[in-house]
């Protein structure tokens, strides 16, 4: 394959490269006057990256892979990226001020997530992977005069290279004993029998992998990086990372270590179990609604790992799944949290506050616990579904127990996602929120609810066909 | 039939449930009794319409549009006659929440049309998945109803009633995703003939029995029904009893028995001890209660357990007679919730001690709730007699013992729902506003009337009832067949004498 060939296959990569410094230019030379402008122009560089989508093929002599599960998981990558855009717009002209660099630090960490769910090279990989982590440090400590959020920077920096070491030295591990750093070439390495020092390798992948996606037992630092950073930030956070982490996770243990399933599998059936009851668990205490859906999102990762565990074509199938409705509540659930506001305009984040919502802000209460059930579980809501395709999988695969267990302890987290419910619908109403303003705001809570009522459900078929597609071209 | 009814019947109150959102008070009001109303006719016209002794599945609908599972709807004799319950009790519900529900009323019969809409879902769903789907989403309107409207100590009860049901459910699930790998299918007449592996029948039976035993309830399982029904408003409660309860009792002739026969018969011992429990416990349980509600809510459980006994008695008397029960269970202790509902409109307290005399000053309600209050107990010609002596005349074929248990449960029934009828009606008023309270308003005879008759025709023509089920029970029968338990009565054909005896009286006779 020509480099002609190899750049045409990165063209989603390269639209938004040129965007991003194209927009950098702009904010350099017009400041933060032009940001509304600069917002749009990321948006429409996400919108052109993903129009561009759709060639396949590897190139740059295997440092990068595209096909049918990159070209299914950027697009969700490049909507979360969209949304958190959309969503800053208000936050940060109520809270700050507008700043002009913050759709291009999305931008940035986008070509980084393209490159991870890409990435057919250990090192594209750690180099995809701290492209998207250095612009996501920023964007935790973007409200600059804001103690917390500078707090939430540094945390998540100096625990996020920590996990970038132990990444690095598991890459380091796999490729003295294998040889090489290509997947395809490091699963010929684990196919003849998994020799000590590849083990600690895949170990020391795994668990930096795991901090990225917020699994336990790296997950520390998620609760106080979610309560800290910008609410945007944050849903930002919750979703397009998340997304190109799960991928990326999912493409290394099926193509590099797929030779080694019985290795990887006790690992990710721990972390699983451990982030489900770990998720819930430590979710029922929290006042703040922020560090409630930091939980929430270890709770997630919990049930998205169940998928991956099974470690089959299916079960990668209800990994996409998953994430995609994932993605969804998350969005809808913080575009919720950034509605309250206090009277004067203020965000507050106590759960508390929303006392009676049901009373003072009716629709606002029912698409917020519309995303609570969904994301609890219970049908009709869609978010049934997601766990009922990846625990599929994991009963399908002879993992009963896994299945049984994970599914019991979902009942815990289902405690804690009611708890909001009631204080919305039962309690007294508290002091009323100031209304809600934004037509933006409205609309994504608007589509977001929509789609993961009954009505997304008939949205499964192509959801099925889509993700089976994608999985079939890893294995 | 030609138009698609079920879908109808499920649909319509899904639409109507969110226009009401949009209406005031009054007009949701109106709104929500025109469409029980039209449900009602529709569950009629479905009775009507059901050929009795034609196939098993009617009205049957198939879209596959959900991919893995498809909106298949159907039913046989057994759904037929639980949706033809559902759809009677709901607009004696909203009639029931006229005046007493005051706040939030749009919600409220929003809450109750969607709930309507799950149940009939519930019971007429073929697709195992849709199935779960109703079976769950049902928690989400039934936990706002108890929280929402419910009484002083609302929260916790609408808690323990949605984790309870939800743990139960989810393990019903992970059965579920494996017998549909295992059979290849999610269609349920075609998996209630698939024989699974006997060694995976118990583990499966045993996961839907978590489901199935919470929610019908069984010992020890059923404390969050007493919480859930004291808290819950009037109505909630008689939804809970009248046909939350039989998805319990529906889930067992679904899919337990059937499915799982091999596992049934060997379990037996297992819902036969709990049930005798469960009847003699709950009884002296209600036997001391203070509070009304929670009185008939324990009397609710120890019913329940005569379903449970007769349904795994593995014989048609049995089986039909804990039909009979769930059918009448269903208006009867409904009803009472009605009656309690009546005086507690009145003077906003459970307790029975706050009671006593109004037979003297509300001698029409005296009246109703005596024959409730009979027919509770197992009056002949009235309807739990025909379910309650059918399900005993099964299990003491199948287990003199459980049999014998049982029935102590019956004269526990009759003291305490006497005990209760004494208390509150009989003797001297607790108090000057006990006494001065009105009888009932047109609108409660209009709810109380419809179900006393429907308790008289079940007691004294059940044939109606049992004639649409029958076949189904036959076919249960037929698979149940090889698997089921030898009873311990050793039937016996009878002899001749009985034709001799008859002919002599017809001689002396001329």
């Amino acid at each position: 394959m020509s480099v002609i060939d190899s750049l045409m296959l990165t063209l989603p990569e390269l639209v938004l490269t040129g965007a991003a410094l194209t927009l950098m230019l702009v904010a350099a030379f017009a400041g933060d006057r032009a940001t509304r402008l600069i917002n749009a122009g990321a948006i429409a560089a996400l919108i052109g990256a993903t129009l561009v989508l759709g060639r396949e093929g590897v190139g740059f002599d295997g440092l990068y892979t595209a096909d049918a599960f990159s070209n299914f998981t950027k697009p969700l990558i490049y909507l979360a990226a969209g949304v958190s855009i959309l969503l800053s717009t208000r936050f940060f002209a109520a809270e700050e001020r507008l700043r002009a660099e913050y759709s291009v630090l999305i931008l940035l960490a986008a070509i980084g997530m393209g490159m991870m769910v890409s990435a057919s090279n250990l090192l594209t990989l750690y180099v995809g992977l701290e492209m998207q982590s250095l612009a996501a440090y920023v964007l935790a400590s973007f409200m600059r005069k804001d103690a917390r959020s500078a707090e939430a920077g540094l945390k998540y920096f100096v625990l996020g290279a920590l996990a970038s070491g132990i990444l690095l030295y598991g890459i380091s591990l796999l490729y003295g004993f294998s040889g090489t750093i290509d997947y395809h070439g490091v699963a010929k390495g684990l196919a003849d029998g998994v020799s000590m020092g590849e083990l600690f390798g895949i170990v020391f992948v795994l668990a930096g992998l795991s901090f990225k996606i917020a699994a336990v037992p790296f997950h520390m630092w998620t609760p106080d990086v979610y309560e800290g950073a910008p609410t945007p930030v944050t849903t930002y956070f919750g979703t397009a990372p998340k997304v190109a982490a799960v991928a990326l996770l999912v493409r290394v243990s099926i193509e590099a270590m797929g030779s080694a399933v019985a290795s990887w599998q006790q690992i990710l059936i721990f972390t699983s179990l451990a982030s489900i009851i770990l998720g819930a668990v430590g979710a029922i205490g929290q006042a703040n609604i922020k560090r409630l859906l930091a939980y929430s999102s270890i709770n997630n990762i919990g049930f998205v790992l169940v998928g991956l565990a099974a470690g089959t074509e299916a079960g990668v199938a209800a990994t996409l799944t998953y994430m995609v409705i994932y993605v969804l509540m998350t969005l809808g659930s913080f575009a919720c949290v950034l509605q309250m506001r206090a009277a004067d305009g203020v965000h507050v984040e106590d759960i508390q506050s929303l006392s009676g919502l049901s009373r003072r802000q009716p629709a606002l209460a029912a698409a917020f616990a519309i995303f609570m059930f969904s994301l609890a579980g219970i049908p009709p809501l869609l978010g049934f579904w997601a766990k009922f395709v990846v625990f599929d999988a994991a009963v399908a695969a002879g993992l009963m127990p896994l299945a049984a267990i994970g599914i019991a302890a979902s009942t815990i987290g289902a405690f804690y996602y009611l708890k909001i419910v009631k204080i919305m619908y039962f309690d007294e109403p508290a002091e009323a929120y100031h209304p809600v303003t934004s037509y933006v705001e409205s609309g994504v809570i608007a589509l977001t609810a929509v789609a993961v009522s009954p009505i997304g459900y008939l949205a499964i078929p192509m959801l099925g066909t889509a993700t089976a597609v994608a999985a079939k071209a890893l294995f | 039939m030609s138009y698609p009814i079920l879908s109808i019947m499920i649909l319509l109150p899904i639409a109507a449930a969110i226009l009401t959102l949009f209406l005031t008070a009054q007009a949701a009001r109106w709104a929500a009794l025109g469409t029980t109303l039209g449900l009602f006719g529709l569950g009629v016209a479905l009775w009507h319409g059901f050929d009795v002794g034609g196939p098993q599945w009617q009205f049957v609908e198939n879209a596959p549009i959900f991919g893995r599972f498809s909106w298949a709807l159907g039913i046989d004799g057994i759904a037929l006659m639980l949706i033809v319950l559902s759809v009677f009790l709901m607009p004696i519900c909203i009639l029931a929440s006229w005046t007493s529900i005051e706040k939030r009323v749009p919600e409220y019969m929003a809450a109750f049309l969607l709930m309507e809409a799950l149940m009939i879902g519930v019971f007429s769903a073929q697709d195992m998945f849709l199935f779960y789907i109703f079976f769950e989403a049902g928690l989400i309107p039934m936990y706002l109803i108890i929280g929402i409207w419910g009484g002083a100590d609302r929260i916790k009860a609408s808690y323990k009633f949605f984790l309870y049901t939800l743990f139960g459910s989810l393990l019903m699930l992970v059965a579920m995703l494996w017998m549909s790998r295992e059979a290849g299918t999610t269609d349920i007449p075609s998996l209630m003939q698939y024989n699974f592996p006997v060694e995976a029948q118990t583990w499966l039976w045993l996961a839907f029995f978590a489901s199935f035993a919470v929610k019908m309830p069984m010992w020890p399982v059923h404390t969050w029904l007493p919480d859930a029904h004291v808290q819950a408003p009037t109505a909630g409660s008689v939804i809970l009893a009248g046909v939350l309860l039989k998805m319990g009792g529906y889930g067992f002739i679904r899919f337990s028995l059937p499915m799982f026969p091999e596992a049934s018969a060997q379990l037996v011992w297992l819902v036969f001890g709990m049930s005798m429990v469960a009847v003699v416990y709950t009884s002296l349980v209600a036997l001391v209660q203070q509070d009304m509600k929670k009185l008939i809510a324990y009397s609710s459980v120890a019913h329940m357990a005569f379903v449970t006994i007769g349904l795994f008695a593995f014989n048609r008397q049995g089986i039909e007679g804990a039909l009979m029960v769930m059918l009448a269970h269903g208006l009867v202790s409904g009803a009472l919730f009605l009656c309690v509902g009546v005086i507690y409109d009145r003077l906003h307290t459970r307790e029975i001690a706050r009671y006593g005399g109004l037979s003297n000053n509300m001698p029409y309600y005296a009246l109703f709730f005596l024959f409730f209050t009979m027919a509770s107990i197992g009056l002949p010609g009235l309807a739990n007699f025909v379910g309650e002596f059918l399900a005993l005349v099964g299990a003491y074929e199948a287990n003199s013992w459980v049999a014998a248990v049982a029935t102590t449960g019956i004269i526990l029934g009759a003291a305490y729902m006497l005990y209760l009828y004494r208390r509150v009606a009989f003797g001297a008023p607790a108090g000057e506003d006990t006494a001065a309270m009105r009888d009932i308003s047109a609108r409660e005879w209009l709810t109380l009337a419809p179900i006393a008759a429907a308790t008289l025709w079940m007691g004294v023509y059940p044939e109606s009832f049992l004639a649409p089920m029958r076949n189904d029970v036959t076919s249960l029968l037929v698979r149940l067949e090889s698997a089921a338990p030898a009873g311990d009565a050793h039937l016996k054909k009878g002899s001749p004498k009985a034709d001799a005896h008859h002919e002599a009286a017809h001689g002396e006779a001329h």
